[in-house]
């Protein structure tokens, strides 16, 4: 019966998209502190999926453990025909370039200018590249963010909203297909971090990629999500639109509401 | 009767627990770096890049303070040397003690001063901004890429800087010995060179690499694993410089002990 099921709804799914990226049961501790506990998530392809909870529920622990920046203790999490918690660094790296990671913290090397930084992960990953093709792809992704101008300059001369921009450019430098958000418009102005989801929808609809954003921004979550998942207490504690949760009465999911 | 202060040495108990723990954690991070070093991917622009900043960046503070050391020493030393009736043996004498000793010591404690702090803060503050992480997704081993290109810069430049800090040291003490004599610089240099043998040069060339290699894994160790915060960056750094410039003299102290027993003394 149950196998019916699963069966059932694979087709359902299959219908309207494929899923690109599957996790299923993870736990991560951390000694005695449990951050995800049997945590269940599947990215259907061109999904803006918004993982919701509040500071030091996991987030980051969990977009970590996708890219493999930290071991699960168990669980799997499959992504472009491996599950990446098993494989070894050289194919991991080939599914890192597919895959965009925007830190929380820009994470821009600080000591390198703007053009080296967006040439970094394109040399490291692609590398029988040509310094003309590299050019070409530096310009490109700084005109998507609206900062060709500042090529030369270094990071530490940028506004933080410009910062955010640039780390965004370096993300979708190689063109990847998923990426991971980690609390982009946290730490911003409400008038820069409407600027960035903008971006973000405006990156999305181009290259038609599938996000994965963590947030607590409710602007955030309500502008760029088509759906949002509760991480409460490690796991997956509700999930549906932004509206249907909004309207849930659940005192758990209502308190982001208010 | 005279009793041992207990109470005292019970308060040290818990630091020197610390102690231990991190002196197994740099050990293990030592063997990290010893296995793989040799490895591919090899980042020899990076390494040559650090080899530039690590060894060009200490120059002029090292050749400061051994131009100092050795002027100073002369002066300090004539005065003793006079009493003796051996004022002769002057550029023999500080020859011996800069070569041997003093300045593989010196120089590495500048180093330390310099590179450990520099490499301390520079991994932290990449640390805690994410910056070694995004290294890692962008296909970068972050520990061969950053670490083990500065403790191989670092090991590479100190020996080369010791020798270029002792020669620098020597002028200074050929300048300090006509300060009241009169000694030719062909001289001094022939004194200096007829005063010392092989058996001195090697071992302190020797133990210079150490001290590099010493004072490169320290440095890399603390900012590696620097706390989350501005507060731990400044931290990383200061601690590399302590425990590396203990590092060096206890590197120091073994060094003597392998050369008596080689007979190279
Ligand atoms: N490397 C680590 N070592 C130990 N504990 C960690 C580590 N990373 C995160 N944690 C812990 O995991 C929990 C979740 O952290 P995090 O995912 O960063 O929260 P957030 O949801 O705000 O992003 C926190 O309690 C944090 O202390
Ligand atoms: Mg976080």
């Amino acid at each position: 019966m149950p196998k019916n099921f699963s069966l059932n709804s694979n087709n359902d799914k299959a219908e309207s998209s494929e899923t690109v990226l599957s996790i299923e049961h993870l736990y991560k501790s951390f000694g005695a502190n449990k951050v995800l506990v049997d945590f269940n998530l599947d990215l259907v392809r061109g999904e803006n999926v918004v993982v919701l909870g509040k500071s030091g529920s996991g987030k980051s622990v969990l977009i970590k453990c996708i890219i493999s920046l930290l071991n699960p203790d168990s669980g799997s999490i499959r992504m472009f025909g491996s599950n990446i918690p098993d494989i070894k660094n050289d194919v991991l790296d080939k599914i890192r370039a597919k895959v965009g990671f925007l830190f929380q913290s820009n994470a821009l090397y600080d000591s390198m200018t703007v053009r080296e930084n967006l040439e970094f992960p394109l040399r490291r990953h692609w590398i029988s590249v040509t310094q003309r093709q590299v050019n070409a792809m530096v310009q490109e992704a700084l005109e998507e963010v609206g900062l060709a101008h500042t090529i030369d300059s270094m990071p530490a001369e940028l506004s933080g909203g410009m910062r955010k921009r640039i780390a965004l450019a370096r993300t979708l430098i190689l063109k990847p297909e998923i990426i991971l958000y980690d609390e982009p418009t946290t730490g911003l102005d409400p008038i820069t971090a409407k600027e960035i989801i903008n971006l973000m929808i405006e990156i999305r609809e181009r290259y038609t990629t599938t996000s994965l954003i963590i947030s607590h921004d409710m602007n955030c979550v309500r502008m760029a999500s088509s759906r949002v998942v509760m991480l409460i207490d490690g796991s997956c504690y509700a999930s549906g639109s932004f509206d249907q949760l909004a309207n849930n009465a659940d005192p758990k999911v209502k308190q982001f509401f208010e | 009767m005279y009793k041992l202060p207990y109470k005292m040495i019970a308060s040290y108990l818990p630091s020197l627990n610390i102690f231990l723990k991190e002196a197994g954690e740099i050990a293990r991070f030592t063997g990290r770096f010893f296995t793989q070093w040799f490895k591919p991917r090899y980042e020899i622009a990076e390494l040559l890049r650090q080899c530039f900043v690590i060894g060009y960046r200490s120059l002029p503070l090292v050749g400061l303070t051994a131009f100092i050391l050795g002027l100073v020493l002369t002066i300090q030393l004539r005065p003793s040397m006079e009493d003796y009736g051996v004022a002769s043996q002057l550029p023999a004498i500080v020859g011996i003690a800069i070569i041997r000793e003093i300045g593989p010591v010196i120089v590495a404690l500048i180093f330390a001063g310099k590179i450990g702090s520099s490499i301390g803060a520079e991994l932290g503050s990449m640390k805690v901004t994410e910056q070694i992480d995004a290294m890692e997704v962008s296909g970068t081993n972050p520990f061969k890429y950053l670490v083990v290109t500065r403790v191989l810069a670092a090991t590479l430049m100190l020996p080369v800087l010791v020798l270029l800090g002792d020669a620098v040291s020597l002028y200074g003490s050929w300048l300090g010995v006509n300060i009241r004599g009169n000694t030719s610089f062909y001289l001094f240099w022939t004194q200096v060179f007829n005063s010392i043998t092989f058996s001195d040069v090697l071992p302190a060339f020797i133990k210079s690499y150490f001290f590099g290699f010493a004072v490169g894994v320290v440095g890399c160790y603390k900012g590696f694993n620097s706390n989350k915060g501005t507060e731990g960056v400044g931290r990383s750094a200061n601690s590399a410089v302590v425990v590396s410039s203990v590092m060096i003299f206890l590197i120091d102290l073994l060094a003597v002990q392998v050369t008596d027993v080689l007979g190279l003394n």
